[in-house]
């Protein structure tokens, strides 16, 4: 039977981990989809998964009185939706609204979690390639604060 | 006997044809030479003077198609005291335009290879001139790929050209809103983010930058740590130009002149300039 390893093996996230460490990871990963207008997620429920993107486009929103919900970014092929999974209280911080037809690998929050608490070595390297993500994220956000195209002094920053 | 050259100094009179709004803030001009006849030829990239008499002229880039001998196309914002007179301009009223001046975009030698075009904001302008010569000559270029991010889904500039361009079964394009509005179901997030998920090869890839500096320079930097070479990534500079010719100085930027030796240079040219405080 052919396991999702291969998939995991391709996807940005995975890429160049030992064949040893991607085979536990394996163990944890199934096959899903979600179809437009669904939620994966909503904010403050168990974040017990995390899901690689392999198609589609998922929205990350927040609820707001009088407003609804606001997007705050998308997630889309290549990228990492979710790390809730990897830090208590393990609640989702925002919800996870599909915008496009997606097909993800899921991977179980607490399977992957007790397999790093045995096994430190993969327990760090996920937890530097979580880093990696949030790093990412991070300076995406300081650039979108920044206001790069507003109507600033000069025109363009 | 040679006829003598034109003087750079000296605006030629053109006719407003059209002003229309695109976005909130931002319009095209549509001008033709008064005395009839074509607009000069122009290469990907390059810029005019526009002189709205008794106002001030401006520096703006050429957004029309290269291989049309008119209009003369150009889309600015309306930020400054010129080109909040110009975007009052009607059909029939007299401007000055010098040019083109500057480099250009590297069209020659992307041939053959992947293209990466990356804009942020109305630095769409002075790439929709390279979006029209590569739909043109589809057949010398590898993948095509344009990635767009604007502020919010209002401020899409060109927004049915972009559509177009999506239909296009050979060009891949994507947009991207740093703020999602309404009801907004495309991608949210900075123009860099597109990066990585784009479709081409980073070791045969021409990239074309513009935007606003701080974008142009991280925008650099995801495409290099994609793997695509310095010297094949190329970035649009905006500097307060006056004479146009680099005679001047005032767009003096480290040992360059942005209108002269600008405003296209190789990110390899120019990218250690772009984190110094004294410049």
């Amino acid at each position: 039977m052919q396991t999702l390893e291969p998939i995991l093996a391709e996807h940005p996230f995975f890429k160049g981990l030992k064949p040893e460490y991607l085979q536990l990871v394996t163990g944890c990963a199934s096959n899903v989809r979600f179809n437009t207008g669904t939620y994966i997620f909503r904010e403050g429920d168990e974040a017990s998964q995390f899901y690689l993107i392999r198609h589609g486009k998922v929205a990350l929103e927040i609820f707001a009185a009088q407003h609804g919900p606001i997007t705050i970014e998308t997630i889309e092929a290549g990228e990492v939706l979710g790390w809730s999974w990897i830090f208590p209280p393990y609640r989702w911080h925002f919800s996870g609204h599909v915008f496009e037809p997606t097909r993800a690998i899921a991977l179980d929050g607490k399977c992957l979690r007790a397999k790093g608490e045995e096994n430190h070595d993969l327990g760090y390297e996920l937890m530097k390639r979580v880093a990696q993500i949030m790093m990412d994220r991070l300076q995406a956000t300081r650039l979108r604060l920044l206001d790069i195209y507003s109507d600033l002094p000069g025109g363009r920053l | 006997m040679t006829a003598p050259l034109p003087d750079p100094m000296l605006p030629e009179r053109y006719r407003v044809q059209r002003v229309s709004r695109e976005i909130p803030d931002t319009f095209t001009l549509e001008l033709e030479p008064e005395e009839g006849g074509d607009i000069p030829q122009f290469a990907t990239g390059q810029f005019n003077m526009l002189y709205i008499f008794g106002v001030g002229e401006i520096p703006i880039s050429i957004s029309g198609d290269p291989a049309k001998r008119k209009p003369l196309v150009h889309t600015t914002r309306a930020v400054g005291t010129v080109s909040k007179a110009m975007r009052d301009l009607k059909p029939n009223d007299i401007i000055g335009v010098r040019g083109p001046f500057g480099s250009h975009w590297p069209i020659k030698q992307a041939e053959g290879k992947d293209i990466v075009i990356a804009a942020g904001g109305i630095g769409l302008a002075p790439l929709r001139s390279v979006m029209y010569h590569i739909i043109s000559q589809r057949e010398k270029y590898g993948k095509t790929v344009l990635l767009y991010g604007a502020r919010t889904p209002t401020d899409i500039l060109y927004r049915r050209e972009l559509e177009h361009w999506r239909a296009h079964f050979d060009l891949e394009v994507y947009v991207t809103v740093d703020r999602a509005t309404g009801s907004w179901k495309g991608s949210v997030g900075v123009v860099t983010r597109l990066i990585p998920r784009a479709p081409f090869d980073p070791q045969n890839t021409v990239a074309m930058v513009c935007g606003p500096e701080i974008m142009m320079r991280f925008t650099g930097a995801e495409l290099e740590k994609r793997g695509v070479a310095q010297e094949n990534i190329y970035v649009s500079m905006e500097r307060n130009m006056k004479c146009a010719v680099g005679f001047c100085g005032h767009c003096q930027y480290g040992p360059n002149f942005v209108c002269k030796d600008g405003p296209v240079f190789q990110f390899s040219q120019i990218q250690g300039l772009l984190s110094k405080w004294e410049i």
